[in-house]
């Protein structure tokens, strides 16, 4: 993964401090035009990965880069499923089971077979989870997604109710069918890093809250701070700004102090902002030692380890 | 062991419940219940939780010492009557109860039994209500004259919903869902009002229930306010509630995210003009997150009444006076609209009659 990575909260009239300032942004970005015009500014900055959820918008999006290949060489996808109100508004509305029939694709078997009176009740979780993801998916394809995550609301929640396994369908799936790296999104890191080693998801790539203000980080900084030391798995970091509670440079200082963030994903609107954050996180991330030196250290170390590990029994 | 602990209703909310309850150390959520059968299913095959199909086998079997309610309105009361009967400590969700008597009832019968009656208005626990509640309380608003509180969002934008949400019935409707939060904010932050005047009531999209509500509130301290709820207004991303509150000392306001106060004169610590807080330093931490710190807070703060007796932020008794304002809310819009209808009976009555006369007038003139 990129060191720094672009996200998408600005487009979509989410800030956590400020609802004027979110209602400001969605009348800002009204349109996928406006939206790939800031894209742009990032692009311009060598911020190529844009990770976003599967908004409607961002479908059009996906379309401006597939047509526009050669201006979008470099530039890769993170889709981040699902785009949560849209199922949220659908249970409210119809209930969980025929929010469920309304989102899944209405053409195929499926459609065909609830026609037919099989109920969805009837069908296995698994099945019905691979059919979700790739409903989410068709908006980016032919387009490079060489990870895919799962939203924080569907994460925490299947942490909360304890359903594991549920982890291991969506990372099978997504390694399986798009040769994908699966990631989570969570605002539980300790408890969900337990989680996914228990569904046997080894290394895995995690998305949470990370700021100097503690802000949103469930359990406290210094039980994250603590897994960062001693847990294996590949880190990015957001909200590293807690909507605007730390001044950029102290905020981005913190977040390059600690060990095994691999990336930083981060939003903003203007030019300006986009290139000035990729400035701070590039100055304050270990200048001397390329990422890719790290991790061989890393590998060459845990080698090391497994042989002394031999030798010893 | 923690408080063993068995869920009722399996909804949106009741999902997002049981996901809190399962994370804290001190609930084991033992057993869950809801009407359908194909969610049961999945739960039974990929989780430890005990199902049943019906509320009552539950309560009466599970060996419980609290439950949490989380059914469609209507149900709230004969599910509590039948936890309070085995002696259960009850989490329910919003409203209460749709007769705000029987309301009063429970919540006097749960004080006399010592238990913990809690329901889940969770604005109480967002930090920037409640520090404008220790603003307005302290006094460095001055006298309160007037409060507006709002309650906006995107739940119903067409005609079709086949939810109990979309029945009156069953407690569904903008009145018990949304105008229930706003009214609760102002009865936590100020007080409940005495009377309500002017209600309007009225359906956008729905069939069956209202989508709209305004109202003028009256408070016994003479001050008013003003009552603004709309579910079908997908100009709001979500649910956006916010209050404002003028005072003889300045002013307040408050959403989830930010708190804004103009102060006239200092007072505390609090000098003359505007001053922002927000979420990220007005928040204290949980321990597990899902949708927002406030859900998990309620629980938490739930679970603390239990074990230690704490006076409860949300009882049964501050519900049934927010029952009693949506009671008042319900029974002024009918009037209101059935002296309207009387109103406007007349005016065709007397427009018809005019005519006939003018008609005649007319004709007699020419002859």
């Amino acid at each position: 993964m990129d060191r720094v990575l672009f996200g998408d909260n600005q487009f979509f009239g989410v800030n956590h401090a400020s609802e004027e300032k979110a209602r400001a942004q969605a009348m800002r970005f009204r349109d996928a035009e406006s939206m790939i015009q800031v894209l742009d500014y990032a692009v311009d900055a060598k911020v190529n990965t844009f990770m976003c959820t599967t908004h409607a918008k961002v479908a059009e999006i996906a379309e401006h880069v597939r047509k526009n290949a050669r201006r979008y060489e470099h530039f890769e996808f993170y889709p981040c499923m699902p785009y949560a109100h849209k199922y949220a508004n659908a249970m409210a509305e119809h209930g969980p089971l025929e929010a469920l029939r309304q989102i899944l694709p209405q053409e195929g078997t499926i459609s065909a077979l609830l026609k037919g009176g099989v109920s969805l009740a009837s069908m296995n979780i698994e099945g019905l989870a691979e059919l979700l993801i790739d409903a989410e998916m068709k908006m980016f394809h032919g387009l490079r997604t060489p990870v895919v995550f799962l939203q924080n609301v569907v994460t925490d929640l299947l942490l909360g109710i304890g359903y594991d396994q549920a982890f291991h369908i969506f990372a099978n799936h997504i390694r399986r069918k798009y040769k994908a790296e699966p990631g989570f999104i969570t605002m539980n890191l300790p408890p969900l890093l337990d989680a996914l080693e228990r569904a046997g998801i080894e290394n895995p790539i995690v998305c949470t809250t990370i700021n100097k203000a503690g802000f949103r980080m469930s359990g406290g900084i210094s039980a994250y701070e603590n897994v960062l030391r001693t847990r294996q798995f590949r880190l990015v970091a957001m909200s590293v700004l807690a909507s605007g509670a730390i001044p950029a440079r102290e905020a981005i200082e913190y977040v390059c102090s600690l060990p095994n963030v691999e990336s930083i994903v981060f939003g903003a609107s203007s030019r300006q902002n986009i290139v000035e954050t990729k400035r701070l996180i590039d100055e304050l991330s270990a200048p001397d030692i390329s990422r890719s030196e790290v991790s061989s250290c890393d590998e060459a170390q845990r080698e090391h380890v497994t042989r002394l590990q031999r030798v010893v029994s | 062991m923690g408080i063993r602990t068995g869920l009722i209703g399996l909804g949106k909310m009741g999902i997002s419940h049981l996901a809190i309850a399962n994370s804290h150390p001190g609930i084991d959520v033992t057993a869950v219940c809801d009407s359908n059968p194909a969610l049961l299913g999945i739960l039974r095959k990929n989780t430890a939780f005990r199902c049943y199909q019906s509320p009552i086998e539950m309560i009466d079997a599970a060996g419980l010492d609290a439950v949490i309610i989380s059914t469609p309105s209507r149900s709230h009361a004969e599910l509590v009557r039948l936890s309070l009967k085995k002696n259960l400590h009850i989490f329910c969700e919003k409203p209460f109860c749709l007769d705000p008597s029987e309301g009063k009832a429970l919540a006097a019968e749960a004080a006399s039994r010592g238990r913990v009656g809690q329901v889940g208005y969770h604005f109480r626990f967002v930090g920037t209500f409640q520090k404008t509640r220790e603003i307005v309380q302290s006094g460095c608003l001055g006298e309160i004259h007037h409060i507006r509180t709002e309650a906006h969002g995107p739940v119903v934008l067409r005609t079709r919903g086949a939810t109990w949400r979309a029945q009156r019935s069953e407690g569904g409707g903008c009145l018990y869902d949304y105008a229930s939060h706003a009214v609760d904010i102002v009865n936590f932050i100020y007080e409940a009002p005495y009377a309500v005047s002017g209600t309007a009531a009225q359906s956008i999209f729905s069939r069956d229930v209202d989508d709209e509500v305004y109202s003028t509130l009256h408070f016994r301290s003479g001050a008013t306010g003003q009552l603004s709820a709309n579910w079908s207004d997908d100009s709001h991303r979500k649910m956006s509630t916010r209050v404002t509150i003028w005072g003889s000392n300045g002013k307040a306001v408050a959403d989830r995210q930010e708190l804004q106060i103009y102060v006239r004169r200092p007072i505390r610590s609090y000098s003359e003009g505007w001053h922002v807080e927000n979420i990220t330093q007005l928040t204290k931490p949980v321990d597990y997150y899902l949708r927002g710190e406030e859900y998990t807070a309620q629980l938490d703060h739930f679970v603390r009444c239990i074990n230690a007796h704490e006076e409860c932020r949300s009882s049964f008794s501050t519900a049934a006076d927010t029952d009693r304002v949506i009671q008042m809310l319900a029974s002024d819009a009918s009037d209101r609209s059935a002296r309207i209808e009387a109103h406007q009976g007349e005016a065709s009555s007397n427009t018809r009659s005019n005519f006939f006369r003018t008609l005649k007038s007319r004709v007699t003139s020419r002859g």
